[in-house]
């Protein structure tokens, strides 16, 4: 199910401020991508460029081509609604829908869409992306329940359930584990390991020992200064990018020693 | 700032150190007003009935002044306020000192706030419930006013006639309250017609009710011919007075859903429409029903608008397109404006028709709570 992406010259704007500029990037599937980088150099706005959530705040659009197994999810008839689909996401903060039972948020995605599943396939369902999700053990036995009842870490576990029980190709995770205790944030970095067999994963993280425990490849995001935009300015294997980098603001960063 | 290296003069010029130092005009100042320790700063406190006895003296100069003298009333509880409130924060001063005593003093002024705004409610509830209960009987609620001259008689096609008219508003408003909320803050955005529409539902809310009757009349005038008095002309007037109130509830509560509620919802590939559907409007169900219900309870009341548009009748009409209805607060005024004979009997009725009116709503406002507690999103 895992595809590349391939992304070029992509250039990303709010409104006419040019948040992230002229990134070429290749996602190798079945792999973990980590992109690293300090606040503000736009990590999450290219994140979102993945999945066209970008496009969801008004006046925000971008130029470039992103490409997903030899379609350009910005070419002419493509329907966001159709890439959001296909590539998954999981935000910052955990957050489950507050309306729905832990059994119902994991089948969110089919029932928000009005798919209609019989009661076993939803049973199957709702169990094959909790174990993926490396949550079923913990809550087996209390799936009505709201899933808002749930502490940080396994509403964060739920939501990637909930990611994945659509199937899509590509997961696209946004600082995952920032809210989350220690504890919860090893079973999240378990779990990505567990599903970089099956799906393209790209990560935007604060943790330097994070995206070099879990992800093969890293790109790293810097920006020049307030207003201006940021840019990829280094991508490479994580065991490059953390020993040998070619370029000095990516060896500063990487060793602690920014600015 | 010494760099770590150089060891030679570093503790003198620790940033701590320079407390004291003279080249340090602020860091004197501080000094001045160190607070108080801990120890000096505390103190005894008075008894918990000193609130409790200073509102007896109160009471008792005041009751006092009334006996003895002939002073007005009014005059005697302002001086009898005031002994209380003086002598509580005198006390207050004396045991606790004085930042206790201007928290004692303010929140005195509070409670008193308190009970003066609570006074004219507590009158009306009073007056409306001793006078009310003479007819607050079976009769009053099963029987009109058909063929009925002196005594007996009831509301119950008044009755009727308030729920079918403020439920027919209902139906009219909600849909359109709710769709104008949706497309505020769901669709509109910033751009020029919600902003259009932002105002004229302003306007609306400002809307004298009596002018809401008299454009429901004109429409209907203007469609049907003169002369009409039917129950869906008042539940139209009523419905000019309650869509601003849902749009403005509705409104708040959608603007106080979560933003990455929607935004995951969009991620599992929702589209906006769904979404609204089936994320937004859950999450809000609770502050919308609680909304929606308060706006039923502040028209259900109205008097002037359904006064010009459904008239009165004596017999009970169920069909709101046909012909005049009676409603609670027309057919109160009524009783009490124009008494038969006895008189005593009209006024009866109108003192139980405005009680009925109270408990529904309160019984509204009551539900409304309920409501939003049953539909509130839970975590356990
Ligand atoms: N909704 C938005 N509207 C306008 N500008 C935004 C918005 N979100 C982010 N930005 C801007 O885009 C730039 C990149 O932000 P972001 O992608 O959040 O950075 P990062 O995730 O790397 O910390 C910043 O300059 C930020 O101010
Ligand atoms: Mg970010």
């Amino acid at each position: 199910m895992s595809r590349q992406i391939d992304v070029s010259d992509l250039d990303i704007y709010y409104g006419s401020f040019l948040a992230v500029e002229k990134v070429t990037m290749e996602i190798k599937p079945r792999s973990i991508t980590a992109l690293i980088g300090p606040s503000g150099c736009g990590k999450s706005t290219f994140l979102r460029s993945l999945n066209r959530m970008h496009e969801v705040i008004p006046g925000a659009r971008v130029e470039g081509k992103v490409v997903l197994d030899g379609q350009d999810l910005y070419g002419p008839g493509v329907d966001p609604v159709a890439v959001r689909r296909s590539v998954g996401m999981v935000f910052q903060n955990p957050n489950p829908f507050p309306t729905m039972s832990i059994y119902d948020n994991v089948l969110a995605g089919m029932r928000l869409n009005n798919k209609r599943l019989k009661r076993s396939e939803a049973d199957a369902v709702v169990e094959h992306s909790l174990r993926g999700a490396n949550l079923w053990k913990e809550v087996q036995d209390r799936l009505d329940r709201p899933g808002a009842g749930l502490s940080g870490g396994q509403q964060q576990r739920l939501c990637i359930a909930r990611a994945i029980a659509v199937q899509p190709q590509v997961l696209l995770m946004d600082e995952p584990c920032s809210a989350l205790d220690p504890i919860s944030t090893l079973a999240i970095e378990d779990l990505m390991g567990e599903l970089k067999k099956e799906y393209t994963i790209v990560i935007v993280t604060h943790n330097m020992q994070q995206a070099s425990r879990v992800s093969d490849r890293t790109g790293f995001f810097n920006i020049e200064g307030t207003g201006k935009p940021g840019k990829l300015v280094e991508m490479d294997a994580t065991d490059t990018i953390f020993s040998n980098p070619s370029v000095k603001a990516t060896e500063d960063y990487v060793s602690g020693r920014f600015g | 700032m010494s760099s770590p290296n150089d060891t030679g003069t570093r503790t003198e010029d620790r940033p701590g150190d320079g407390r004291t130092s003279p080249e340090d005009p602020g860091a004197a100042v501080l000094t001045r007003y160190q607070p108080p320790s801990l120890a000096a700063s505390m103190h005894a406190s008075l008894p918990r009935w000193a609130g409790a006895a200073a509102s007896a003296l109160g009471v008792l100069v005041a009751a006092a002044l009334v006996a003895v003298t002939d002073v007005h009333v009014a005059l005697a509880v302002v001086v009898g306020a005031v002994v209380g409130v003086a002598a509580f924060v005198v006390a207050s001063r004396v045991v606790e000192g004085e930042r206790a005593a201007t928290d004692r003093f303010v929140t005195a002024l509070v409670t008193m706030a308190f009970v003066v705004a609570l006074l004219p409610l507590v009158s009306v509830v009073w007056t409306t419930v001793s006078r009310g209960l003479a007819r607050f009987d079976g009769a009053f609620f099963t029987q009109s006013m058909y063929n009925v001259i002196g005594e007996g008689g009831g509301a119950y096609h008044a009755i009727m006639g308030t729920l079918i008219i403020t439920g027919v508003a209902t139906l009219i408003s909600v849909p359109i309250g709710t769709l104008t909320a949706i497309y505020l803050v769901e669709y509109g955005g910033d751009n020029r017609l919600s902003k259009v529409i932002t105002f004229l539902v302003d306007v609306m809310t400002g809307i004298p009710s009596i002018v809401a009757g008299l454009f429901s009349l004109a429409l209907f005038t203007l469609v049907l011919g003169p002369g009409y008095r039917l129950g869906v002309m008042g539940s139209v007037a009523l419905s000019v007075l309650m869509i601003p109130i849902v749009v403005r509830a509705v409104e708040e509560m959608l603007r106080i859903v979560p933003a990455r509620l929607r935004e995951s919802s969009y991620a599992l590939g929702v589209p906006k429409w769904l979404t609204i559907v089936k994320v937004v409007l859950p999450t809000a169900a609770s502050g919308i029903a609680s909304g929606v219900v308060i706006a039923i309870a502040r028209v259900m009341g109205e008097t002037a608008p359904l006064l010009v548009t459904v008239g009165l009748t004596a017999s009970t009409n169920f069909n709101p397109f046909e012909g005049r209805m009676a409603v609670l607060p027309v057919f109160a005024y009524y009783q009490i404006i124009t008494p038969g004979i006895p008189p005593q009997a009209f006024i009866d009725r109108a003192w139980t028709s405005a009680l009925l009116l109270i408990l529904f709503v309160m019984v509204l406002n009551v539900g409304a709570r309920v409501l939003a507690r049953a539909l509130a999103p839970k975590t356990r």
